[in-house]
């Protein structure tokens, strides 16, 4: 394949890995920005999303765009509600303390994992797509649903960026991110934020899956790659900084993209990790991320 | 990030030495203790117990469960026709994991706590060369259905044996002049990245260059990987050819994603059905697949020309004529694999009734009654097909099928024969020690 659409078909793999990989991270950001708290779970409500989406259009016959659409819309409502309860039965009982924070989520992550094995099965599973249009071009064929889920997942991107910034509910998050304590002293219920965060931060994860799941299949251990993606992410455009995870998310997806392509994906992964080792060591609050106070 | 609440502080949660030390004694009795049951010395009637090796979990999780629905199948029947030597024939199985360190683990777990006769049934390359030495440390008989060549390479040890599925060195070679003839002459490897694909990556270029055509590209692909789109550009354009045996849960998405770079526009398409195996070739994007080959051990689909032995085998394991579980079409088995489950356990019963097998203590009569038998005819035990078996390096030889796509099902369209896939041993089990 000569060189041109080789680069093309690198950036197009790249960006579909990008776009979803920020939907992801961004949940793990903002649950660490304003709660301060690792999710180490946060790759199963990923994997639970995919298990969800996969439940919900076996359940619903008729055109698989119909299933699929409510997959996108239930899926992630479930996973927010599951984890709510998670929120209220474990982390608000350890104060959110960060330590008992990272070792009650990696309970989490086996609890759920677990229970997905056992009510689920170990299989992986399909879910039809809700078009499969093929895109021709001159060398080779490209997904034209993997195209779409680069847009979804943009417009997934603007919506949250909109609720942060020009909605009461983003000053609310925004404030207790700030400065939790003050935050609470003028009346904001810093609590119910949490939970609201907590829950916000899963169904971004969910809805990743769900977009991700008919071209990868539902797996009980696909939680795992994300997670780690997730976390290079966002160590490397900053914890707690929405722009950084998004600009690291295109970033660690284009260049995973383009060097799995034109190299191999176990150097993608090695170059990836060592960035994340650079960024500690030279710049530890992360590309846009601003030093502690 | 202070600890305010005291989480780790283990002085806060009242562990004196004294209870610490006590736990530790119990822990320590626990673990010496021999097993959870003791057995008293195996009576005449005792049953014969069968470790099952189960990839339950895993990558391996679809071929393990039709392997375990195979085997139980295949135990009735023995059951109900008398058992081994008048005994009754009980399974245990174990999860591995389809993980190699796991699964010498519960090799261990069969030897010294379950006590069985023999340990059974292991799919995956990796876990059988991962468990090998420990059954040959613990002297248990251990009968694999992996279809990889480590059995017959001799590497592994004398208690090894593969008597229910031909190897993949044999399968390359019985079919590689029909590839060459059929297919195309240059051809582009994809495989996965462990001992299962290197044994496709190693025997194919010769077998194919003794037939005139070259392997002009060789791919290797993780076998955890989930998309794969990004390797399909190394495929060289003047490829005749893509030969493609790929494993693990992201097979669909494979084989998909292979249809959507490739379209109609493809070249010729061979491939291992373990690119396909456990999932329905009728899914939404494989239409490509239309008019392109697989290989089959056993085929899925019934044939217009089945024996009567493959029909009562079908209907005794619970699958339709599409190959899937029967009252469920999407539960698609692992037909072209599993026949060597039920063809193993009527090995071991041969193998044993030969041995006048009593008890672990005749698990060396056990080996050398094994190493003795030469063939297997067709029928009932056997309704894959006849077979011959080579004691010297513990490997079956039989026949190969390779079926063509066409109407939404595989319809065979070449056997190839026992001796096309005889090649020279490369070593001798029997001249190790027992």
């Amino acid at each position: 394949m000569a060189f041109g659409p080789h680069l093309l078909l690198a950036a197009l793999e790249g960006l579909v890995t990008s776009a979803v990989l920020a939907l992801t991270a961004l949940g793990l950001s903002l649950v660490f920005g304003v709660m301060r708290v690792v999710n180490v779970a946060h790759g199963e409500f990923f994997m639970l999303g995919a298990v969800l989406a996969w439940a919900i259009t076996t359940a619903i016959s008729g055109h698989p765009s119909l299933g699929f659409l409510a997959a996108l819309v239930l899926a992630p409502l479930i996973v927010g509600l599951i984890a709510l309860v998670a929120e209220r039965l474990v982390l608000r009982r350890l104060n959110y303390n960060p330590e008992a924070t990272i070792v009650a989520t990696i309970g989490m992550l086996y609890i759920i994992q677990q229970l997905a094995l056992t009510f689920y099965g170990p299989e992986a599973r399909p879910v039809e797509p809700p078009f499969s249009y093929r895109i021709l071009l001159p060398w080779f064929g490209y997904s034209g649903y993997k195209l779409s889920i680069i847009a979804a997942s943009a417009l997934l991107l603007v919506a949250t960026w909109f609720v942060l910034t020009r909605t009461k509910i983003g000053l609310v998050m925004r404030a207790t991110q700030y400065d939790s304590e003050t935050a609470q002293a003028f009346g904001i219920p810093v609590t119910r934020v949490y939970a609201g965060v907590f829950a916000l931060g899963a169904m971004l994860a969910a809805v990743a899956a769900v977009l991700i799941v008919p071209i990868s299949q539902a797996h009980y251990l696909m939680g795992q790659d994300p997670l780690l993606l997730s976390f290079i992410v966002v160590i490397i455009g900053g914890l707690g900084s929405l722009r950084g995870t998004v600009v690291a998310a295109v970033l660690i997806g284009l260049s995973d993209g383009i060097i799995s392509v034109f190299f191999s994906p176990t150097l993608a992964k090695i170059i990836a990790t060592l960035l994340v080792a650079m960024v500690l060591v030279f710049r530890p609050q992360g590309l846009f991320g601003t030093a502690s106070r | 990030m202070t600890d305010k609440n005291g989480f780790f502080d283990l002085s806060k949660t009242g562990l004196t030495r004294r209870t610490a030390l006590k736990g530790l004694a119990a822990g320590a009795g626990l673990a010496v203790a021999p097993g959870f049951v003791r057995y008293s010395q195996a009576q005449s009637s005792a049953p014969i117990k069968i470790g099952f090796q189960s990839h339950r979990t895993g990558i391996g999780a679809a071929y393990g469960r039709w392997y375990e629905k195979t085997t139980a199948a295949a135990v009735k029947a023995i059951n109900d026709a008398g058992g081994i030597n008048g005994r009754p024939v009980e399974v245990i199985i174990e999860d591995d994991g389809t993980d190699p360190g796991r699964g010498a683990e519960v090799v261990g777990k069969f030897a010294t706590q379950h006590k069985t006769d023999i340990v059974y049934g292991t799919l995956f390359s990796h876990v059988v060369i991962g468990s090998a030495p420990a059954a040959g440390e613990a002297k248990m008989p251990y009968f694999v259905v992996s279809e990889g060549h480590h059995v017959a390479s001799t590497k592994l040890n004398r208690y090894v044996f593969q008597p229910g599925i031909t190897d993949v060195k044999s399968q390359i070679q019985a079919m590689a002049p029909w590839i060459a003839a059929n297919a195309g002459k240059k051809v582009t490897q994809i495989f996965p990245d462990f001992a299962f694909g290197y044994d496709h990556r190693d025997y194919l270029p010769p077998a194919l260059k003794a037939q005139g055509a070259e392997v002009i590209a060789q791919i290797a692909i993780p076998p955890t990987e989930s998309s794969f789109t990004k390797y399909f550009p190394q495929i060289p354009a003047e490829t005749e050819v893509i030969y493609h045996v790929m494993v693990g849960p992201a097979v669909l998405t494979f084989v998909k994603e292979l249809g959507e770079f490739y379209g109609s526009n493809r070249p010729q398409l061979f491939g291992f059905i373990d690119s396909l195996e456990a999932t329905d070739i009728n899914s939404p994007g494989l239409e490509f697949l239309d008019g392109s080959h697989f290989w089959e051990g056993s085929p899925r689909y019934a044939q217009p020309d089945d024996s009567a032995a493959q029909k009562a085998y079908r209907a005794a394991v619970g699958i339709d004529d599409n190959g899937a579980a029967v009252g469920d079409p999407k539960d698609v088995s692992t037909a072209a694999h599993m026949f060597g489950c039920w063809e193993t356990l009527y090995v071991v019963k041969k193998a044993m009734e030969d041995a006048g097998y009593k008890g672990p203590e005749d698990r060396a009569k056990l080996v050398e009654a094994t190493e003795a038998l030469t063939e297997f005819a067709e029928g009932p035990e056997h309704p894959q097909g006849p077979k011959t078996f080579n004691g010297k390096i513990h490997q079956c030889f039989g026949i190969q099928n390779i079926s063509k796509v066409e109407g939404g099902r595989l319809n065979v369209v070449h056997k190839t024969k026992i001796e096309d896939g005889l090649y020279e041993p490369e070593g001798d089990y029997t001249t190790q020690p027992l």
